[in-house]
């Protein structure tokens, strides 16, 4: 097995933050979906699985440790034969509907590294806590996407003047008709972007029922609630989607948080739907708690990643912020991409030594110490903290 | 800091470990089948224990109102008052 397989299968183990709900640390435990390794199990139905942190210390996240999300139980296993995209909307002057080989053939094929990330990704690492799936760490992962580009597909249906967004709708539903099916939107500047991709690959792989098969939205640089899983359905609209996962879920406050990219039409005077992701980064190695040996050289080790402005510096602190060094960076292989980055780290001394990581991006974004409180528990980007016991 | 180690029982079949969701025990209380009887139509009952110990009355009575007027949720109106007093009982901020 690869490595990181064997690391992962060994350790059976992993570790959960002590600032985590208690009712969510009693519960989680590793379970493996059908396709994939044992992940961090946060509830069963839907599936919503967090991927350990050790597989971080890969550039690329595997497609079988990748995080799975849900909100809606009904989830079809799609037969990629028989799947069928269907394009339209009141903005769309030619509608037509297209085979997963039609999609292939048809377009050009177009790949892109990027970040998915689950907007309440550390949702439970809030204090206080907010309610909703209680993530840690885990609930994203990088990959070679793999697909078309979204605008090559509202070219050929012809959007009208009118088009403000594009909505996507997926294979899966809710179990009960009165819930709200799962629909989200974009602007439609932002659907045109050439990096916004309907993929069927990751990693050079299909992608995973898990992960969206046989093809999803990718939107470079977003949140991953819009990335449409299993997606069956793209709508171009003349008015803004109404729905509630439009217009009361993945809501942020107006102005609190330091971002570009805004979404118009569905912002109010007091709220505004998420949108590029937060610069933000992890310490993969060492983990916490490690011991190590006086006098030992370690490399610390980990990622960043923002909205796709590009990592420019990740510094490391080992006084609680007072001082900072800079980590070296590793190769930039996209600027929707993780990007890993090295830090030397002497042990001088015996007791516990506390690493912080720090991240900045090109358009001078950087983390915070202190939470930006908001009611869905999203964005959050405190520096992380990892102690080692040198002995 | 401390590492939170659970031990790992994986089932291991041609597919790979098996989820299990009635493995999910909610503790024992009044209401406790009420709950069990009108929660997981839609979800698993780990949604309760994973926000839990956070939530307080007020705050357990706005979810249960929510998984009626926004998903749905077929609740009538003395079950959702024996929920609230279960969640906040037994899942409750302490
Ligand atoms: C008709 C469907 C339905 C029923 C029945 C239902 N829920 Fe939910 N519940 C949902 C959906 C949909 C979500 C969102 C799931 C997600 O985003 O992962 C949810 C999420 C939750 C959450 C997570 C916090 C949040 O607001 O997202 C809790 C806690 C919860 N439900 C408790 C309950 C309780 C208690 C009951 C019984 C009164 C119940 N649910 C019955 C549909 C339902």
């Amino acid at each position: 097995a690869p490595a990181h397989l064997r690391e992962g299968l060994a350790a059976d183990s992993f570790s959960l933050d002590p600032h985590l709900p208690i009712g969510l640390r009693n519960i989680a435990q590793l379970e493996a979906l059908p396709g994939k390794v044992p992940l961090i199990k946060l509830t069963y139905r839907p599936p919503n699985y967090e991927t350990p942190l050790h597989y971080f210390n890969e550039l690329f996240t595997p497609n079988d440790a990748f995080f799975v999300r849900y909100h809606l139980s009904d989830i079809p296993e799609v037969d990629p034969k028989s799947w069928r995209l269907a394009v339209g909307g009141d903005a769309a002057t030619k509608p037509f509907e297209l085979t997963l080989d039609a999609l292939k053939r048809d377009f050009m094929p177009v790949e892109i590294p990027a970040v998915c990330q689950c907007s309440g990704s550390r949702r439970g690492l809030f204090e206080p806590h907010v309610a909703g799936v209680e993530w840690g760490y885990g609930a994203m992962g990088n990959a070679r996407w793999k697909g078309i580009r979204l605008k090559d597909i509202l070219d050929r249906a012809g959007l009208t003047k009118e088009a403000i967004e594009i909505a996507f709708d997926g294979a899966d539903g809710p179990a009960l008709d009165k819930t709200p099916d799962f629909v989200k939107s974009i602007p439609v500047w932002k659907a045109l972007d050439p990096d916004t991709l309907i993929a069927y690959e990751m990693n050079g792989q299909p992608l995973p029922h898990f992960n969206g098969a046989p093809a999803r939205i990718i939107v470079p640089g977003w949140t991953a609630t819009y990335w449409m899983k299993h997606l069956t359905r793209i709508t171009a609209r003349s008015t803004p989607e109404d729905n509630f996962w439009m217009k009361a879920a993945y809501r942020i406050p107006v102005g609190k948080f330091p971002l570009v990219q805004r979404f118009l039409t569905q912002e109010t005077a007091a709220n505004t739907p998420i949108t590029e992701m937060v610069v933000n980064s992890l310490i993969t190695t060492p983990a916490e708690s490690e011991k190590v040996r006086m006098g030992q050289t370690l490399t610390a080790k980990g990622i960043a990643w923002d909205g796709g402005y590009g990592i420019t510096s990740v510094e490391i602190s080992t006084d609680e912020g007072q001082t900072w060094s800079r980590a070296t960076l590793g190769p930039d292989v996209g600027r929707y991409s993780f990007r890993q980055w090295t830090f030397p780290l002497k042990t001088t001394r015996k007791g516990a030594l506390t690493l912080l990581a720090r991240a900045t991006n090109a358009v001078g974004q950087t983390q915070n110490s202190t939470l930006i409180q908001n009611p869905g528990g999203y964005h959050h980007n405190l520096m992380h903290r990892v102690s080692v016991i040198v002995g | 800091m401390w590492k939170f180690v659970l031990p790992v029982v994986v089932l291991v079949t041609a597919t790979g470990a098996r989820a299990d969701e009635t493995a999910i025990k909610l503790k024992d209380g009044p209401g406790r089948d009420v709950v069990m009887n009108n929660c997981a139509a839609c979800h698993s009952l780990d949604y309760i224990q994973m926000n839990s110990p956070f939530l307080d009355q007020k705050l357990w009575e706005a979810e249960v109102t929510k998984m009626i007027k926004v998903f749905g949720a077929p609740v009538d109106d003395s079950d959702a008052k024996a929920i609230v007093d279960y969640l906040s009982r037994s899942y409750g901020r302490p």
